[in-house]
């Protein structure tokens, strides 16, 4: 409990600081390139209640929410799978490693040639992201669950596939949160990322125009928006996470 | 060196070897056996050795868990190979509670595997809280148990699941000495109660001496049956023999037979660390 409200404490600590640095930044900086945090809490308020600006936000939020639920599936499909399997683990855990570790930009244009310009091809790249976290997280989960439950599924006479569901799984689910968070954010990053490269609708496009026109107000909007929501779902998902790693 | 089995036996092992093949050019380790054995159906059956002498390895080919390198184990007449059979409960040396389950569901998990009735599963596993004194943890989760708790509560999951062999590596290894005389007569009631054939691995030679009807003596390892020993007890025993001097006797004879194989082991590793 203590160690809880003591992380409170220093996420308000940090939250201050950061809007101090902005303002001081702002002070120096000046109106040219940036704005105060007041002024762009005031824009993004006025932002949100234009009914031209709703549509592209559903599209941001459609696209991420289709994403991660496509990135979470095949991450726990496969990851599940080739935890299971050594020689399969073997031979594809590296290509999946090799695949997180290159910049997924090369691999846009093809996403874009197979999917179009329109929403399928933001939703191929965020899942992109996010699933080989999910994927790289739960093979480790999996192959981790101590032998001891696995020999207590074998005495209570479990078949293959309670024995998945009622004890590898559960066993495993701390660590596959862990990937889970990553992947989120992962997934958030290639979705907004797909949509500022080429995209005509949703928040990373209305990002690239207004960084095309020099909207510094549209800018800071938008960046807060991304920020708060990242950050705020972020610190959830950690503490979710701190609590399933708390029960062993 | 396999000789006939003994069919009306409960459990039959004949030239039970185990050798653990060194993965990588490490070297192989012969952990166990030739072991032959015999145990009646419905005794109380205690095995005591030295650490590493390859108690847990016995449980575990008996068990099914662990294939031998030779020989053959028999239950109820069947061979038994790399699976469970029917009617044998398993309770572990390792803390074995699923630290995602509550007590209720650990102690339920077997039996939810079986078609036994909701109303079933609850009278059972009631019963089985209230004889391992955890009634008040049933909505507990094992991480707020002590290890001693814990392990009663993998002691009371294989219970209820009601088995006619049941298998216990050191189930009481965790708990202070008047909750293992306690639980001792616990198992012994529960053993008249229902019949069921036990098998008891612990390091506790006064546990050994009070609860079964015969005790095997293992070697350092490789573990062999040094001595098979009759306690002579009436099947209402309770704690109350280690008053007696026939106890004492007991006791005695087992730690004369077993204070040279412990030394040998002692030495052996110590040397080895
Ligand atoms: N999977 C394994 N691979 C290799 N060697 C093993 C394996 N399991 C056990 N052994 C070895 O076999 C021997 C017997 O181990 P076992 O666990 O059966 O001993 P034990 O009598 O139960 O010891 P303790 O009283 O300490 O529980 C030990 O030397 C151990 O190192
Ligand atoms: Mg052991």
């Amino acid at each position: 409990m203590k160690a809880e409200s003591a992380n409170w404490v220093g996420t308000i600590w940090i939250t201050v600081g950061l809007l101090v640095l902005w303002q001081a930044a702002y002070l120096i900086v000046g109106d040219l390139a940036l704005r105060s945090p007041l002024q762009t809490v005031a824009f993004a308020y006025e932002l949100l209640r234009k009914p031209s600006f709703a549509p592209h936000l559903v599209e941001t939020g459609k696209a991420f929410a289709a994403a991660l639920a496509i990135a979470t599936a095949m991450g726990l499909v496969i990851g599940i799978t080739l935890g299971l399997s050594k020689p399969a683990g073997e031979v594809f855990e590296p290509m999946l490693v090799a695949l997180y570790s290159i910049p997924k930009v090369t691999l846009y244009p093809i996403l874009l040639l197979m999917f179009g310009l329109g929403i399928s091809a933001k939703i191929a790249f965020g899942a992109l992201h996010g699933f080989i976290p999910v994927a790289l997280f739960t093979i480790n989960a999996v192959r981790n669950v101590k032998p001891i439950y696995l020999k207590t599924g074998r005495v209570m006479r479990l078949g293959r596939a309670a024995m998945v569901a009622k004890v590898v799984f559960p066993a495993a689910v701390p660590e596959i949160f862990t990937g889970l968070r990553i992947g989120f954010s992962l997934t958030m990053i290639g979705t907004v990322l797909g949509e500022m490269f080429a995209s005509q609708k949703g928040l990373g496009h209305l990002l690239m125009n207004a960084i095309g026109l020099h909207n510094v107000d549209l800018i800071m909007a938008i960046t807060l928006m991304l920020v708060v929501f990242a950050a705020g779902m972020s610190s959830v998902l950690l503490m979710i996470d701190r609590r399933l790693h708390r029960r062993v | 060196m396999s000789e006939q089995h003994d069919l009306t036996a409960h459990v039959g092992l004949r030239g039970v070897t185990k050798v653990f093949r060194g993965a990588d050019g490490a070297p192989s380790v012969h952990a166990l056996g030739p072991i032959d054995l015999d145990l009646r159906r419905g005794e109380f059956f205690a095995v005591v050795g030295p650490s590493g002498c390859g108690k847990s390895t016995l449980l575990e080919v008996l068990a099914g868990l662990s294939q031998v390198s030779e020989g053959n184990v028999l239950i109820e007449g069947k061979p038994v190979g790399g699976d469970i059979m029917d009617g044998v409960g398993v309770v572990f040396q390792e803390d074995a509670c699923l630290p995602w389950l509550t007590v209720y569901d650990n102690i339920a998990f077997g039996l939810m595997q079986t078609d036994t009735s909701r109303a079933e599963i609850a009278t059972r596993v009631e019963s089985a809280l209230t004889m391992t004194g955890l009634s008040g943890f049933a909505g507990s989760y094992p991480a707020q148990l002590s290890g001693g708790m814990r392990q009663r509560v993998c002691i009371a999951r294989t219970l209820v699941l009601q088995p006619r062999l049941i298998l216990l590596d050191e189930p009481f290894g965790a708990l202070d000495q008047q909750t293992r005389l306690l639980m001792g007569e616990e198992l012994l009631r529960l053993w008249r109660a229902t019949g069921a054939t036990i098998f008891l691995i612990t390091h506790a030679l006064d546990e050994a001496a009070m609860l079964a009807d015969r005790i095997g003596i293992m070697s350092a390892r490789p573990g062999r049956l040094l001595e098979i020993l009759e306690t002579g007890w009436s099947r209402d025993r309770d704690s109350r023999l280690v008053e007696t001097a026939e106890f004492g006797a007991v006791t005695a004879r087992l730690w004369q037979v077993l204070r040279g194989e412990s030394m040998k082991s002692i030495n052996r590793d110590g040397a080895r660390a």
